[in-house]
């Protein structure tokens, strides 16, 4: 009993980070799966979003910080509309220059400044507190619920063994359970999103831009909206990392982890689709962590062992895209109803 | 002493770099030219390079083969014997990951490769890690001090004239090849259109090949000298200087070899200048905002055409 609740109470630790994840799989939808921009500085809008969130409220700088701005110490709340809004200004402003381009070209200028924005984090001290990172950032409601739990705790002592197990883990509970609801809202408003008129216009964007400019649509402006909305989501993810994590730095917003392995969970759930988006994330970071597992049985040293483990997530994005390059679930196929039922022949 | 005094020894940096720079640079130019993607994996090509030498020059020594440096260098012929080594087991490396991988994506269009060379990106730098540790290693242990220049007031190492040497010496042969073979001059015409040298009868996979080949020898020799001018090597030395490569070609223009070398230059230069007001960890934020200002002024580079 005891060892299927420890298998619990991972499972719960498991689904929060794959459903943050998921939340940037779903931003990077809108940009690549929708419209079909380049965006391989997904891990810049990310850390973006941490810092803003815990700027805003995390704890002022202590003795020890060298940073010296921010940490007003604000509900949670106000951290994250914060780390939307300051994402999607972000977004807007990379956008300026960098939708106009070819996509090769956007690839190259987004990674670029997803590095200028490490670069930031780890040397702007006063701002970032650089490598030594911003520490104690509070999650929501976590004292409320810990008090609460530790009221129940005293007023039932003679609880199993088991059953304590999975209270004391409650706040996690109530963590998941806020990451889920996000999630699903932010799945229902893209799902709505792409069956719209607004949604139509942008996968056109993505088969010819040419076409869609021709009939008189301000592809450029149409780019920018789907930049900034997928930013947002993205920074929205980074509030809920800081948060959750209580300790950001700029390690946490490395390539690897910000950028390539969230285009290995859309491509393998399937691009252009927001339920691949999000059962991607799932299943590629059941790998990831799977893979842990497995290449900790060779008794290999611990940098091979990271090491093995990133090539098996690389050999997995190339196989995807040689076997099922449309993902595990492939793009929808929207079709208008009459033409639906014209097929049909009725 | 004044900001201004520092600019003639950075521009020899500059120019170093700027040679380390150019060789990866062509490379990924004519790569671009040919194959028509963005090959993100051509820095951890640089490494894998960089890595190839190292254990070149380990077997040598093993072999028992007389090292004794080239007087005022502080290596021998070893050295060179292992980077043309490494140089060739790069370009095996690249064809062989073209036969089994980039091939398949050839008619699926130029953003699936770009994807998978990301991937394969990762997958090579992590071998490279899990073959050969992530610390820092050298290939000799002896730390050159550097010698004034009489009369110029800039300081330099005799390795560094070395680096920049083989750097003009690869960059004239590829000049030839690319002018004066016959191979050099189909390579061309592909890059001009595929489809219109397919019907005049060039075999482009095998010019495909040839530019992996080409394309990847020239990365890792710039890898090799990057590892001597920086005196150690590390899985990342390839990602660490993409961005400055990518800012170079896009300058250069696509496709353009001579304009890569000019890019490098001048993206090495401007980075290394910046080192005298701004701090040396923004120096790959340098490279890149020109880069962005390029792309907007004159998005075909500096020395495109198309």
């Amino acid at each position: 009993m005891e060892s299927l609740v420890g298998i619990l109470n991972y499972v719960i630790f498991f689904a929060i980070t794959a459903g943050i994840f998921a939340m940037l799989s779903l931003g990077l939808n809108i940009q690549w799966g929708y419209t079909g921009l380049f965006n391989i500085g997904i891990a810049g809008f990310y850390a973006i979003g941490a810092y803003t969130s815990a700027l805003i409220s995390g704890p002022p700088p202590s003795a020890l910080d060298w940073r010296t701005v921010g940490g007003f110490d604000l509900p949670f709340i106000f951290g994250l509309v914060g780390a939307i809004g300051v994402s999607g200004v972000a977004a807007f402003l990379i956008g300026i220059p960098t939708l106009r381009l070819k996509e090769d070209y956007l690839a190259i200028a987004t990674i670029g400044i997803a590095e200028v924005i490490r670069l930031v984090l780890k040397n702007e001290s006063w701002l970032t507190n650089s490598v030594w990172g911003i520490k104690h950032i509070p999650s929501p409601f976590h004292d409320p619920v810990d008090s609460m739990i530790s009221t129940f705790l005293e007023s039932h002592p003679h609880l199993p063994r088991w059953l304590l197990d999975i209270v004391s883990n409650g706040y996690n509970w109530l963590f998941l359970f806020l990451v889920l609801s996000v999630l699903i809202f932010l799945y229902f408003v893209s799902e709505r999103m792409i069956r719209s008129p607004w949604g139509r216009v942008l996968r056109a964007i993505r088969e010819d831009e040419s076409v869609v400019a021709a009939s008189g649509k301000d592809v450029f402006w149409f780019k920018m909206q789907s930049l900034v909305l997928g930013a947002m989501i993205m920074g929205m993810a980074g509030s809920f990392y800081a948060h959750y994590a209580k300790f950001i730095d700029a390690s946490s917003f490395e390539p690897l982890y910000g950028t390539f392995i969230i285009w290995v969970m859309l491509i393998a759930g399937g691009s252009g689709n927001s339920k691949g988006a999000i059962l991607g994330a799932f299943v590629v970071w059941g790998i990831w962590v799977g893979a842990d597992f497995v290449t900790g049985r060779f008794g290999l040293a611990g940098f091979r062992e990271g090491a093995l483990r990133i090539i098996i997530i690389g050999v997995l994005l190339e196989a995807i895209l040689i076997l099922r390059p449309q993902g595990i679930l492939g793009e929808e196929k929207f079709i208008s109803k009459v033409l639906r039922n014209d097929r049909n022949g009725r | 002493m004044s900001i201004l005094s520092e600019i003639p020894q950075l521009m020899v940096y500059g120019v170093v770099e700027g040679s380390i720079i150019t060789l990866g640079a062509i490379g990924l130019s004519l790569t671009y030219s040919i194959l028509k993607f963005a090959n993100f994996a051509h820095g951890d090509m640089m490494a894998l390079g960089a890595f190839f030498c190292l254990t070149s020059l380990a077997v040598l020594r093993f072999l028992g083969l007389e090292d004794s440096p080239f007087d005022p260098l502080s290596f021998g012929f070893n050295m060179v014997a292992a980077l043309i080594i490494a140089m060739a087991l790069a370009a095996a490396t690249a064809m062989i990951l073209d036969r089994f991988l980039y091939r398949r994506f050839r008619r699926a269009g130029p953003i699936i490769l770009l994807i998978s060379s990301i991937g394969s990106a990762f997958i090579l730098r992590n071998v490279i890690q899990f073959i050969w540790g992530p610390q820092p290693q050298y290939y000799f242990k002896a730390i050159q001090i550097s010698q004034k220049v009489p009369g110029l007031g800039v300081r330099i190492k005799p390795d560094e004239f070395f680096i920049v040497g083989i750097a003009g010496v690869l960059v004239i042969f590829l000049h030839f090849f690319l002018t004066r073979t016959k191979t050099g001059k189909a390579m061309r015409a592909t890059a001009d259109n595929m489809d219109l040298a397919k019907v005049s009868g060039i075999d482009t996979e095998r010019i495909i090949l040839w530019t992996w080949a080409i394309g990847t020898a020239l990365a890792a020799a710039g890898g090799v000298l990057a590892g001597i001018e920086n005196k150690f090597i590390t899985p990342q030395l390839g990602w660490h200087m993409l961005l400055s490569i990518f800012a170079a070609v896009i300058l250069g223009g696509i496709g353009n070899p001579y304009g890569a070398m000019a890019g490098g230059m001048i993206i090495a230069l401007s980075g290394e200048i910046s080192t005298a007001f701004l701090s040396t960890a923004y120096k790959p934020a340098v490279a890149f905002i020109i880069m962005v200002a390029v792309l907007i002024v004159r998005p075909t580079g500096l020395f495109g055409n198309k």
